[in-house]
């Protein structure tokens, strides 16, 4: 019943998959982050470089911030961020553009968490002398990010989805290996069928553990 | 100006904020100093290839304007179509019947999981497989029953959100009034939570918008970012020019709408004080709590 699957490397294409999404997800935690901490920042030139990254970025769709970093980035500016291969340049133009994209939603779901910690905490804080980065290593940020797992978690998910974008620019990953399979086998109903229950696989633990985490991290008030 | 975070900037705290602007500003300027030669040298920014879009209308008549066209097309009946599927789906994962609720949990599970661009493709496959729209038509008809089966499963997720959300007191008084089930649901607790998340629903046009560009890229879809390639074919390799004002235009819409939905949200927060209804005495906050929650999903 399986045997269209012969002569097609889907595991290889799943990692690759698996790749982009813990490559992007590192870089759009730590961007993201920075992001944040800019946009509560006592600096305003930081505040409002800030937000306006996250409204440009969060109004562009991904597909044309992956298409831009090939046919712009790549093809008419040169720039291979020290690749040789073209699917290495590929791979990390596609790395570069995901993280440029999700950082804006990293910051937002931070931003918010950083809503829900109370005024009393930061007060105190501020009483007891701690500058503004302490403020916000010491006691916003880790009140934060223990609020924020769930969301945090739902753009994680939403990232592993996102990476099939970086076919548009030739990355072999699971959604390139589908549309060659799907033009070339018969079987398009067990093609597609194989692929969503990779993506379920993918996502769904990410789902499960992350929202237990995030009960047994919440804080209680 | 001060928060929460910082407390009124004495003179050195204003010094030092100085220091940074002036570092971030000096960063900020190598950086665009950086983008600015490498794209010059590569004669970007020379004013033949940013000049079609300015002093003719020939590039916004024949590539631009069809393609925002078919953005605006495509997203529409997306949206026209999700939008009742999902209701029926997010009333059917409530129901009281078992089967009927496994069943429409499990169908918006499974197209939530799944990419969009992975729909897409089985869309179009299946419609050249087994229909004979014909091979222009496919792609609209494949990006739109893309976009409906991811965006009815998320659509559903928010119509259930909304009347969960909903006071219990509103389906007790209209059971006490003796409304039969589809009454409650149909007069009065869809209409309501239809109405708390209509926010959360113009969120989601963006993210349907956005998408459509999906089809352009991998579906033959004319819509505009398709429109680039031809584009800067013609007016001789314009790639930076053609992106910049393609990128633009996605921004003017897309942020239309998001204003346009924290708008909504803002009106409806204060609309539902005014009857007093809110319910108050939740601990305060930094900021300001949101209606539409950002938790991620409109990515």
């Amino acid at each position: 019943m399986f045997d269209f699957l012969e002569g097609y490397d889907l595991l290889g294409a799943f990692w690759v998959t698996v790749q982009l999404t813990v490559y992007s997800a590192l870089g759009s935690l730590i961007w993201g982050t920075l992001l944040a901490g800019m946009k509560v920042s006592p600096v305003p030139l930081m505040r409002g470089f800030a937000t306006a990254y996250v409204n440009v970025i969060r109004n562009i769709p991904l597909t044309v911030i992956i298409v831009f970093s090939s046919l712009g980035l790549n093809q008419t500016l040169t720039i291979s961020l020290g690749a040789d291969v073209i699917e290495d340049i590929n791979f990390r133009l596609a790395v570069l553009a995901l993280v440029a994209y999700t950082a804006a939603f990293v910051c937002e779901a931070l931003r918010s968490g950083i809503n829900t910690v109370p005024i009393g905490q930061a007060e105190a804080a501020r009483a007891l002398g701690l500058s503004f980065t302490q403020v916000l290593r010491l006691i916003i940020l880790p009140q934060a990010f223990r609020a924020v797992v769930n969301p945090l978690s739902n753009v994680l998910i939403a990232l592993t989805k996102n990476t099939t974008v970086a076919s548009a620019i030739g990355v072999i990953e699971a959604s390139y290996l589908m549309k060659d399979m799907i033009e070339a086998e018969a079987q398009l109903i067990l093609i597609a069928l194989v692929f969503a229950f990779g993506f379920v696989v993918l996502t769904l633990p990410t789902g499960l553990i992350l929202g237990w985490v995030s009960k047994k991290v919440a804080v209680k008030r | 100006m001060s928060s929460v975070l910082y407390d009124a900037q004495g003179p050195r705290a204003k010094q030092r904020n100085i220091l940074y602007t002036v570092l971030f500003v000096l960063g900020a300027a190598a950086v665009v100093w950086w983008v600015y030669d490498g794209l010059a040298e590569k004669h970007q920014l020379d004013w033949i290839k940013w000049e079609p879009f300015f002093t003719s209308s020939q590039p916004w008549e024949t590539y631009i304007w069809p393609g925002f066209q078919n953005m605006i097309k495509a997203a529409f009946f997306a949206l026209i179509i999700a939008l009742p599927l999902g209701a029926l789906f997010g009333i059917g994962r409530l129901s009281d019947h078992r089967w009927v609720r496994m069943p429409a949990g499990f169908v918006v599970e499974l197209f939530r999981a799944v990419p969009v661009l992975i729909l897409m493709i089985t869309a179009n496959a299946v419609y050249a497989e087994y229909t004979t729209i014909d091979t222009d038509m496919r792609p609209l008809y494949a990006v739109v029953t893309g976009l409906v089966l991811y965006n009815f499963s998320v659509l559903a997720e928010i119509v259930r959100a909304g009347i969960e959300t909903l006071p219990k007191g509103q389906a007790e008084a209209a059971k006490a009034l003796g409304m039969r089930k589809s009454q409650i649901m149909l007069s009065v607790l869809l209409p309501q939570a239809v109405t708390a998340m209509l926010p959360a629903i113009v969120s989601q046009l963006v993210v349907i918008v956005k998408d459509t560009a999906l089809g352009g890229a991998m579906m033959t879809f004319p819509e505009l970012l398709a429109s680039v390639r031809p584009m800067s074919a013609n007016y001789g390799a314009n790639t930076i020019a053609c992106f910049t004002i393609v990128a633009l235009i996605y921004i003017v819409v897309n942020f239309a709408l998001t204003t346009f939905a924290s708008r909504l949200e803002r009106w409806l927060r204060r609309n539902k004080k005014s009857k007093g209804t809110a319910a108050g005495g939740a601990p305060e906050t930094i900021g300001t709590p949101s209606l539409v929650v950002d938790d991620g999903r409109a990515v």
